[in-house]
């Protein structure tokens, strides 16, 4: 006789509840046991990779300093495959999936995307690497910015520029500038346009050229930029089209007295020190830079060195530095704020005042509108195909060299 | 400004148009003859620069010797493909072919995504920074062998099509495909070996550009668009009219640049491209259908 069995709708929705509970306890605890979910948005394939694997090794060396420093953080890496739409739907997904505070994205527009998400949500965000002004300028709650803005970074490379001159005891009389005609170059040039007139440089910009960066190689651009015979050559440019001017130019024997960014990746990248060799020497880059005196810095570096082994902490410092502090300052809010909700953790991120930290600057702090002003640059010059500071004094380990020598004879 | 720049400017533009011209021969060629416009090209031409690359990487091998392995293997491939895959969709609605292709292109560069990542990739020839210097004009080394060794290729091509029999065979297959038919003609051999020299030609191309450019899967779309512009300004199916649409996008980027605005160059190759379909729309050495 088959027996027989009744479940009420009651008794099956308490078993639900009960169920529910059940499976959420994991999550309770973990917040319970002090440990910050922060979620990484990070452009690990697509056009932005090379960077964005840059910054991703940072993170993976993060973990085991914060832990160093009392610090309890669980990281969730995400893709954002170089594309702004994904980058929105899983920043939704992060937090759908428990993550208390994002950081990220590398990308202006990433950033962007990611950070309307965040104030519907109410989840901090801590953007690493992003340099568009309206970032900061749009009212955002729940977003603060550990990078320098695009005028900022083409003002402190410019004020870097009359110091290397100063040092070098050089006499350009001629610059060009050449950038990549994309978002970033862009506004760079506006940066340029704008701020360049008004800072009394010693040499004549002599003309802008914008080229595209998926161009197979430069060699009409270099002949166009011997044609107006600088001193200086001002780049703006991304790694792999770095590498396409110094061949050209190479291949065209132009040999200006340097080749300076005033803020832009490219000249430092690992890809640019591989495809070059010797020729990648005396470039000189003016932008933010981990400060290679700091006693977190040498700390980051010892974790960086044992999490990616195939890879050098000094090509990859600009990119790892400021994510370790993205994860440093919403763990340090976290420990301040002892919860993970929302807006308290917000409120103790942008009352964040941290002396010791990775970069050149002063605290970390963040004005009214989530910025924080008191990032440094440096003028890094590439040396025995390593980025070395070379400029401001304070924190050079090198004493810069300009005119850089011919292309001739290196080795 | 002196005129050696301009002649700088105009030597580079004809010998990068070489090899761009290489590289939209073999699409001319399968089109005038199969019928089927290969979307995958530019994708192909990516996976031979990456042979390229591997060639030198692991054995030292240069790219412009490499050319002719990387050719033998693509002719191979091309064959098998027009065989076994394309073969069934010959004579069927275009917007199918162009599926068929299409989903191969993003087969092939999501493949190499997987295989090699984002990164691109550099052979770092010995002779790679060096040029000529003839009264003033600067030349670069790679450049002036590349597009020696396209010229040799396309050369060969021609003279296979214009003297042996299965060159003649074939062209009788593109001009009546009814009478080679009618005659005995193995049509489906002849259109794969067709299809097998056209992906030679990419594969040849593939491995010239690595000495020019650094290879990545990004760089395949933009081939792949780069070929069908020149191919479409020589004229669909003339062999001839590659190499001339070539050179023409080429010397016309190169001025455009100098002379205008580098980051515009492609504004005048598109400019050109719509010239010619408005004024001569069978291209310039095209016959008329």
């Amino acid at each position: 006789m088959p027996l027989k069995t009744s479940v009420s709708r009651r008794a099956v929705l308490a078993g639900a509840a009960a169920g529910s509970a059940a499976l959420a306890a994991p999550s309770i605890v973990s917040a319970q046991a002090g440990t910050l979910r922060i979620g990484v948005l990070l452009p690990r394939s697509g056009l932005l990779a090379q960077a964005g694997q840059s910054c991703h090794r940072g993170a993976l060396a993060a973990p085991r300093v914060l832990a160093e420093l009392g610090y309890r953080v669980e990281l969730v890496h995400v893709d954002t495959e170089s594309n702004a739409d994904i980058a929105r739907t899983q920043a939704e997904r992060l937090i759908n999936d428990g993550a208390h505070v994002l950081t990220g994205a590398f990308d202006s527009g990433h950033t962007l995307a990611i950070a309307q998400v965040c104030e519907q949500r109410q989840v901090p965000f801590v953007v690493n690497i992003a340099a568009a002004p309206p970032i900061t300028e749009q009212g955002l709650k729940f977003l603060v910015r550990n990078f320098q803005t695009g005028p900022q970074l083409v003002t402190n490379g410019l004020r870097l520029i009359n110091n290397l001159i100063t040092a070098t005891k050089i006499a350009p009389k001629r610059a060009v500038f050449l950038h990549a005609n994309d978002t970033f170059g862009q506004a760079q040039r506006n940066a340029m346009d704008a701020i360049f007139p008004r800072t009394n440089m010693p040499f004549e910009l002599v003309e802008s050229i914008a080229y595209d960066p998926r161009a197979q190689d430069l060699s009409v651009e270099v002949t166009r930029l011997r044609s107006l015979r600088p001193d200086l050559v001002l780049v703006v440019t991304r790694a792999s089209d770095a590498i396409k001017l110094v061949r050209d130019m190479v291949r065209q024997r132009f040999e200006p007295m340097g080749i300076v960014s005033p803020g832009s990746p490219g000249m430092y990248d690992e890809e640019f020190y591989q495809a070059l060799g010797p020729l990648a020497d005396f470039h000189v880059s003016n932008l933010p830079w981990v400060n290679p005196k700091s006693a977190m810095t040498q700390a980051l570096e010892r974790s960086f060195a044992a999490t990616n082994p195939g890879n050098r902490f000094a090509a990859d410092g600009f990119n790892a530095g400021f994510t370790f502090e993205a994860l440093l300052i919403a763990a340090d809010a976290f420990k301040r704020a002892g919860t993970t909700s929302g807006v308290p953790l917000m409120e103790a991120i942008r009352a964040t005042n941290l002396a010791e930290h990775v970069m050149i600057g002063g605290p970390i702090r963040f004005d009214e509108k989530g910025q924080n002003p008191n990032i440094g640059s440096a003028c890094v010059q590439n040396r025995g195909r390593t980025p070395v500071v070379v400029l401001p004094e304070d924190n050079a380990t090198m004493a810069p060299v300009l005119p850089m020598p011919g292309w001739q004879g290196r080795t | 400004m002196p005129f050696d720049f301009y002649v700088t400017v105009a030597v580079q533009g004809v010998l990068t148009g070489l090899v761009y011209g290489l590289m939209a021969l073999g699409l001319s060629v399968i089109f005038g003859v199969v019928r089927v416009v290969n979307f995958a090209h530019g994708e192909f031409a990516v996976v031979a620069m990456y042979l390229a690359f591997l060639g030198f990487a692991m054995f030292g091998l240069d790219p412009i010797l490499a050319m002719l392995p990387i050719g033998l293997g693509f002719f191979g491939l091309g064959y098998l493909l027009q065989r076994h895959l394309i073969n069934p969709f010959v004579g069927r609605p275009e917007h199918e072919q162009f599926i068929l292709l299409v989903g191969l292109a993003i087969v092939l560069v999501n493949g190499l995504l997987m295989l090699f990542g984002p990164d691109t990739r550099h052979a770092n020839l010995p002779y790679g920074f060096d040029s000529y210097e003839v009264a003033n004009v600067l030349i670069d080394k790679v450049r002036v062998y590349a597009a020696a060794a396209a010229l040799v290729v396309a050369a060969l091509l021609f003279a296979f099509f214009r003297w042996s029999r299965t060159g003649m065979a074939i062209r009788a297959c593109a001009d009546n495909l009814l009478g080679a038919a009618i005659v005995g003609l193995d049509v489906k051999h002849l259109y794969a070996l067709t299809f097998g020299l056209g992906m030679a030609c990419v594969g040849a191309a593939g491995a010239l550009m690595v000495v020019l450019a650094d290879a990545t899967p990004m760089l395949a779309p933009a081939f792949t668009l780069l070929a069908f512009t020149i191919v479409i300004v020589g004229g669909m199916g003339s062999m001839a009219g590659a190499l001339v649409g070539g050179i023409l996008i080429g010397v016309s980027e190169a001025f455009a640049s100098f002379l205008v605005a580098p980051s515009a160059k492609s504004m005048f190759s598109f400019a050109i491209l719509i010239a010619i379909l408005a004024l001569r729309p069978q291209g310039l050495l095209g016959r008329k259908q």
